[in-house]
């Protein structure tokens, strides 16, 4: 039995999850009773290769190739698929990044598995790993068990495990160089780009207050520029607003938007689904009105309101001016 | 309208029914699924936002839109408005396929769409109700298709489709692929149509073909994930709620955020 982590790295930065990933992986392997291995993809990824030497791990392995080094997903799914089958881990674990969206279901297919995503916690009881994940939007936690013989695939959502947990020790780093040739690969990958320089910074802010599909109408989004302004907010939003064209996408807050730890978060209208709460979980403050008493955003809350919000706002601003 | 030089294209784009976003769930007595009596269903939204990709794709370049979905006779009902938003025909595969593993799903799906022979399959990015994200990347590889997932734009061109993929934190790539490949769409990829009451109208007589996993031939297998226990999550942090009279809520409110969490 042995557990393996594949971390995630682009031009020789790591992605902020894998060590979070790493973290999990010790942890899990320390459980089972087992050592736990990492695995890096890329190209001159040697650095990144002997920084992972020095923590407790069996192996470190470094798959090295030019056609790695920018991200497709046949080249990383035949790379990985192929080393998987030669170390044959019992467990591989990966950050629930948009990379890895994009191709553990494919590795898992072909090697006939099916992968557990966007895990969020764990249990080891009698040997055997049970993994958390969430259903409907946050509503409803589910806990999954692997049918059948390793490897197992789970990706770990962001800020499931603590990357200030990883353990340092010693590993040896083995070099890979995976069989692919430019055939192999069907999809041709461009520059990544910024649309534009951002002119809202929310990272910045202090104060926020955020909408989400609870305001029903464009024509309703002033009462919460009021409600801001009453504060001294920036606004911001959730997805389905800026999808919406309600307010624009640098407004956006969550997994595809911009992360934020304000003093003070006051969600209005917003259910909490996990791809905004990830956007949002650093906030000193949350702050929750919603007509829903259920709605996930309650679990993060520190305060909340249990009301029509457009009953709740008017009421807010004028207690604001007192 | 005329269309462009592009040959046209036939397009699949599997949609899922999935219990209304505002559903009241509550955990079934077996304990290991939520208790589905009295509950409303709509389109899978992320899969809506696929439907109206492939209309837009369709109204540019000409060709077919084919609805395709699994699910029980009440998954009908998510077809009839595919079809009604401009949907030209649909492939419903009749089977009580709620929680299925995303593996077991995909096999389901990749067997209709090899019926058809498209030259593109979309897919939303992820379902409401289990979330895993995974159907359409499957799906892919069990086609045998090129793919890519996350994407807010979609441009046609000749045996070859330039998409517009979503990087985290605000980046943005375009990938190229030949054709035929399967597209997972990132909700907000265009602002949803509403169907017109000539298009419900129509929707009716327009065609949809009844299979099921044997007429497909596909074995259903042992699922290689189970899922033990639904549950209603722990709060993990403690919440202060006021309830009631929104004016006193809202006072009560304001005075803790200035003299207790000293905030504003």
């Amino acid at each position: 039995m042995s557990v393996l982590a594949v971390l995630e790295q682009r031009g020789g930065q790591w992605q902020r999850m894998s060590f979070e990933t790493l973290a999990a992986a010790q942890q899990i392997a320390e459980e089972l009773g087992t050592t736990a291995s990492a695995a890096v993809l890329g190209h001159g990824i040697e650095a990144l290769a002997n920084e992972l030497a020095a923590k407790r791990l069996d192996k470190v392995y470094a798959l090295d190739h030019e056609l790695l080094k920018e991200y497709t997903p046949d080249a990383f799914t035949q790379a990985l698929a192929a080393h998987i089958k030669l170390l044959d881990p019992t467990i591989v674990l990966f950050p629930h990044t948009y990379q890895v969206r994009d191709f553990l279901p494919k590795l898992a297919t072909r090697l006939g598995r099916v992968a557990v995503s966007d895990v969020i916690g764990h249990r080891v009881e009698n040997g055997k790993l049970t993994l958390v994940r969430q259903l409907f939007q946050g509503k409803v936690n589910a806990d999954v068990r692997f049918a059948g013989d390793g490897p197992h695939f789970a990706s770990l959502q962001a800020g499931a495990y603590r990357a200030d947990r990883v353990v340092d020790g010693s590993a040896t780093v083995g070099a890979v160089t995976p069989a692919l040739s430019p055939a192999d690969i069907r999809t041709r990958p461009g520059e990544p780009f910024r649309e534009s320089q951002r002119a809202v910074d929310l990272s910045a802010a202090e104060l926020i207050v955020s909408v989400g599909r609870g305001i029903k109408e464009a024509d309703n989004i002033p009462l919460i520029e009021k409600l801001a302004k009453a504060l001294g907010a920036e606004l911001a939003a959730s997805r389905p607003i800026c999808d919406a064209g309600w307010l624009p996408m640098e407004r956006q807050v969550g997994s595809s938007g911009q992360t934020v730890a304000p003093k003070l978060y006051m969600a209005v209208g917003i259910s909490g689904a996990i791809q905004h709460l990830v956007g949002m979980k650093g906030a000193r403050t949350v702050v929750a009105i919603n007509k829903d008493a259920d709605a996930p955003i309650f679990e993060v809350a520190d305060y909340g309101i249990v009301g029509d919000l457009f009953q709740v706002v008017p009421a807010l601003i004028e207690a604001l001016k007192k | 309208m005329q269309a462009d030089a592009c040959a046209t294209m036939k397009i699949v784009v599997a949609i899922k029914q999935v219990p209304a976003r505002d559903s009241q769930l509550r955990v079934a007595a077996t304990g290991q699924w939520i208790e589905e009596e009295g509950l409303e269903y709509e389109i899978n939204e992320p899969d809506a936002y696929a439907l109206e990709a492939g209309l837009r794709l369709k109204e540019k370049h000409g060709g077919e839109v084919i609805a395709l979905c699994a699910g029980p006779a009440r998954a009908g009902k998510a077809i009839l408005e595919a079809l009604a938003k401009g949907a030209d025909r649909a492939i419903h595969i009749e089977e009580d396929a709620a929680a299925l593993d995303p593996l077991t799903r995909a096999r389901l799906l990749a067997a209709a769409v090899k019926s058809e022979s498209p030259d593109l399959v979309l897919t939303g990015l992820q379902s409401e109700d289990l979330g895993y994200g995974q159907t359409g990347v499957i799906l892919a590889e069990l086609l045998g298709l090129p793919h890519s997932t996350i994407i807010m734009e979609i441009e046609a061109l000749p045996g070859v489709i330039r998409v517009k993929r979503e990087l985290e934190d605000g980046w943005f790539q375009h990938i190229e692929m030949p054709l035929p490949a399967l597209v997972a769409v990132q909700s907000g990829i265009g602002k949803l149509r509403y169907a017109t009451l000539m298009g419900i109208k129509k929707a009716k007589s327009k065609e949809v073909r009844r299979v099921t996993a044997a007429s497909l031939g596909v074995e259903p297998g042992e699922p290689a994930i189970s899922i033990e226990r639904v549950y209603l999550p722990e709060r993990t942090k403690r919440t202060q709620l006021f309830e009631g009279d929104p004016k006193q809520a809202a006072a009560q409110l304001v005075e803790k955020l200035r003299f207790e969490a000293r905030v504003i």
